[in-house]
């Protein structure tokens, strides 16, 4: 059976089951830990009791599998990008990236060196970068807001009638 | 013991093949040549009075204009709370040395490292295989005449233009 | 009395129907993009070498074993207990109650064989 996704005409019915369905989507954004250097500390404290991920509905998972949210937080390596290259393609759709901190932005402080991926940029396609160094745990919330706002702009089960930026899959 | 008492011992033991001893820097150093290492640093861990249980560092530097690369040992006693330093000149072009994996286990890894990072042959390890970069990396990065490879697994390693005016 | 199992059937339909709505709607509602790399193996990233077979600690049949045996020994003391005040009442009360500690018994001398050859211990400690 074919999903009925960009489908169906775009009634007051369909779009308000859009909106259910972003909705639900972007307040349970399972984010995959994937923190790489000290960025990932900042992303643990964001998970923790000051800054709390977790009334947003974003809990963290360990597993490509059952995450839609990659943050990639720390300085990527290029020993490390096939494996986040096999790790996001083994994420199941629909999924994004939130790029955090500056080396995973562009290479940071380490853009001078041999070893370091000028940016995660260049293997998978970011939604969101939230610069800083590390960002605090109020930007990482802010770049997770940002996702929301992009998931709740998508069109699934309504046909898009005019080309649109955001296309449901993507 | 002192720096100089230990090279004493040394000169008694191993005439001719030590030498160049610096006493007033910071960490006292000596060379020694390359055929002699495992002796010296067998005689250095066994013999009463030296007891260097421990090699702190095994590192390597490269002297481009001297064409050679010198492999650095860092040595160090906790029964004598002595250390010291062991330098060996290798020809650039051919940078191959006897390894002290069989006198202390942790060379195993340094010795890795070294040859990872500035292309030293250790003859007689039991692994020597990059330990840090990735296995098919092309060059020896800490080589002065690094040249970066243009790509890495499809990934491009082209800075931004205005990082590129940095970098020399 | 047939009308009773209507009830049973309504509700096995109720609940099989229930999980097959949801399975439905979430099939026609979700994206369905499989590509090869998206249905590798996954192993931190790594490609995934040797099998997924491997031998597990013969610990946990064991426990599991002792387990179902007093499981299903309390799933046979449950119908003693519920007519036990009927039985009481009609006079024989002592010779159920001696009948059913006499299961008990039984089964608890089992208990006691496997404590003290420590089959009970997590880590057996086997005497040299």
């Amino acid at each position: 059976m074919k999903p009925l996704i960009n489908s169906l005409p775009e009634t007051v019915f369909t779009t308000k089951i859009d909106d259910l369905l972003n909705w639900g989507r972007a307040s349970s954004q399972w984010y995959m830990l994937f923190g790489l250097a000290c960025c990932a500390i900042e992303l643990m404290q964001t998970g923790g009791p000051r800054a709390d991920l977790d009334r947003f509905g974003a809990v963290p998972r360990a597993t490509p599998r059952q995450s839609d949210l990659m943050i990639v937080a720390g300085t990527l390596t290029y020993k490390m990008a096939k494996r986040t290259k096999l790790l996001y393609d083994q994420m199941p759709d629909p999924k994004y990236v939130i790029s955090m901190g500056s080396c995973s932005n562009c290479g940071g402080l380490f853009q001078l060196a041999y070893s370091v991926c000028k940016g995660v940029d260049k293997i998978i396609p970011v939604d969101v970068y939230v610069p800083g160094c590390p960002p605090r745990p109020e930007a990482l919330t802010e770049g997770l807001l940002r996702i929301q706002d992009k998931m709740m702009r998508e069109r699934w089960l309504v046909k898009p009638s005019r080309p649109v930026e955001e296309q449901a899959g993507t | 013991m002192h720096a100089k008492d230990i090279y004493a011992a040394l000169e008694r033991q191993f005439p001719g093949q030590v030498g160049n001893f610096k006493a007033d820097a910071l960490e006292p150093y000596l060379t020694v040549e390359g055929s002699a290492i495992v002796e010296v640093c067998r005689f250095l861990r066994d013999s009463a009075g030296l007891d260097f249980q421990i090699l702190s560092d095994l590192t390597a530097l490269d002297w481009p204009k001297e064409e050679k690369i010198q492999v650095v040992y860092h040595l160090f006693s906790y029964a004598h709370n002595h250390q010291v330093v062991l330098k060996v000149d290798l020809p650039r072009d051919n940078p191959k040395i006897a390894t002290v994996e069989g006198v202390w286990k942790v060379a195993n890894w340094f010795e890795r490292e070294v040859y990872d990072l500035f292309g030293v042959i250790f003859e007689g390890h039991s692994d020597l295989r990059r330990i840090m970069l990735p296995e098919d990396w092309i060059g020896y990065p800490l080589r002065k005449d690094y040249v970066e490879q243009e790509e890495y697994d499809g990934i491009s390693t082209q800075r931004a233009p205005l990082v590129e005016k940095l970098l020399r | 009395m047939l009308f009773d199992f209507a009830n049973v059937l309504v509700f096995t339909a109720l609940g099989l129907g229930f999980v097959g709505v949801n399975l439905l709607i979430g099939r026609l509602l979700r994206p369905s993009n499989p590509q090869a790399r998206k249905l590798s193996t996954y192993e931190c990233g790594e490609p995934a070498m040797g099998s997924a077979w491997v031998n597990f600690n013969i610990r946990f049949y064991l426990v599991a074993l002792i387990f179902i045996i007093f499981e299903v020994e309390i799933a046979f003391i449950f119908p003693v207990a519920s007519v036990f005040r009927r039985w009481v009442e009609g006079g024989a009360g002592v010779f159920a109650l001696i009948e059913i500690l006499l299961f008990i018994g039984i089964l608890f001398l089992g208990l006691i064989y496997a404590w003290v050859k420590g089959d009970l211990d997590w880590i057996k400690k086997v005497r040299v």
